[in-house]
């Protein structure tokens, strides 16, 4: 019986690697904030930092500042309108992006 | 802490979710609960897609893409393989959609389940395959329309119930299985700690909206959540050994059509679907409570 020209023992095979990405976070670089129709801003006179625009945003575009004050960060923002809609006191408008 | 919730973040801005995407909340409240010590096993799906763009990731915790059915058994390699290694504190995870929990990968977490395997499942449950373009899955609710039955003059929108997976996962003597929504952030927290800490399968059905396609306004995405638990359309409930206990107790729940009204999948509905939908709801809820109420192991 003739042998099989492209038959390998076992411990000659090679895996090729699959898809690996090194680098964790790495889609900071991707700016979704140029996706925004409508943005967000915040009336900090109105604000009483309860962190429900924090935690209800889904593009973790709500950050805490060091004077304990909550801003939106348009990098990445989508304009979603989650923040203003969930806003106990309505201290959060949304306004037509102009670019 | 902000509210009782860690604030470090497992999840990268600048995933490709559309805007409002209830399942990247999710997400990323889960891994604010599970902490940094884990393996994702993550099955294909919206989430998988929007968050791995190669060569970009949003996850800065260890993740794997697997194929569409194997996010159970994967899950249950990779925390066998942690335990040859002695690495026994570091928890998988798997991750689904709803097409992947209760369709496509179901019979894998079924066998999971069977096995007893030290994982833990969390299923991003929006009703359809909204990836794809919104086809029907199991469990995409009673009468809503979808790509692959849209709702016609012949077809007034899926005319069969959601699957119980919950209920199904629970009865394999699994000894955490809960349901929650994006509508109360702190109860994900709390209900992802207590899986973490249970050795054993664990399941969580995070119901999440999704306003592409369920066809609502993106800022509204959390009110709708949130009326999909007071109108007792989503119960949220922990079974724990076979143990039912209603978590979020609606005692007085708002007609169904609140919540019918303010997506575009069930605008077809006729006063008689809703009159049905909202007999199917109460059906569920006495059966839940009496579940409940009886504590006998389920």
């Amino acid at each position: 019986m003739a042998k099989k020209e492209n038959s390998k023992p076992a411990e000659k095979m090679v895996f090729n690697v699959g898809a690996v990405i090194y680098e964790p976070g790495s889609t900071i670089k991707n700016k979704t904030g140029g996706w925004r129709a409508m943005k967000p801003k915040i009336d900090q006179a109105k604000c009483i930092k309860c962190g429900i625009c924090w935690a209800n945003c889904p593009d973790m575009s709500v950050k805490k500042n060091e004077k304990g004050e909550f801003e939106i960060d348009y990098d990445y923002c989508k304009g979603c309108g989650i923040c203003a809609n969930e806003c106990p006191v309505k201290a959060i408008l949304m306004e037509i992006e102009k670019k | 802490m902000i509210r009782g919730l860690p604030e470090e973040e497992y999840f990268a801005p600048g995933h490709r979710a559309c805007a409002g995407c209830g399942g990247a909340l999710a997400l990323r409240h889960v891994l604010k609960a599970t902490g940094k010590n884990i393996v994702v096993v993550q099955a294909t799906g919206c989430m998988e897609v929007v968050s791995s763009p190669y060569p970009e990731t949003s996850w800065r915790v260890p993740w794997l893409h697997v194929a569409f059915e194997t996010a159970a058994p994967t899950a249950s390699g990779v925390a066998r393989a942690l335990k040859t290694q002695g690495k026994e504190d570091v928890k998988v995870v798997a991750f689904g959609g709803d097409g992947a929990t209760f369709d496509i990968g179901f019979g894998g977490i079924s066998g999971t389940f069977e096995r007893n395997e030290n994982i833990m499942y969390v299923c991003n449950e929006n009703g359809a395959y909204m990836n794809t373009g919104m086809q029907r899955s199991s469990a995409t609710p009673f009468g809503a329309s979808a790509s692959t039955m849209p709702a016609g003059k012949k077809i007034p929108g899926k005319k069969e119930l959601k699957k119980p997976v919950a209920l199904i996962l629970a009865a394999h003597n699994a000894p955490y299985v809960a349901t929650a929504s994006v509508c109360d952030l702190n109860d994900i927290n709390r209900k992802v700690k207590k899986a973490m800490a249970i050795k054993g399968p664990t399941y969580i059905e995070i119901n999440s909206p999704c306003p592409t396609g369920w066809y609502c306004d993106s800022a509204k995405a959390i009110e709708v959540a949130r009326l999909a638990m007071q109108t007792r359309i989503a119960p949220m409930y922990e079974i724990e050994n076979g143990k039912v206990t209603i978590t979020h107790d609606i005692t007085e729940p708002k007609p169904v059509e609140e919540y019918l009204k303010a997506q575009g999948r069930f605008k077809h509905l006729s006063p008689e679907q809703i009159k049905e939908i909202q007999g199917q709801v109460d059906k569920e809820w006495a059966k839940l409570k009496k579940l409940q109420d009886a504590g006998c192991e389920l």
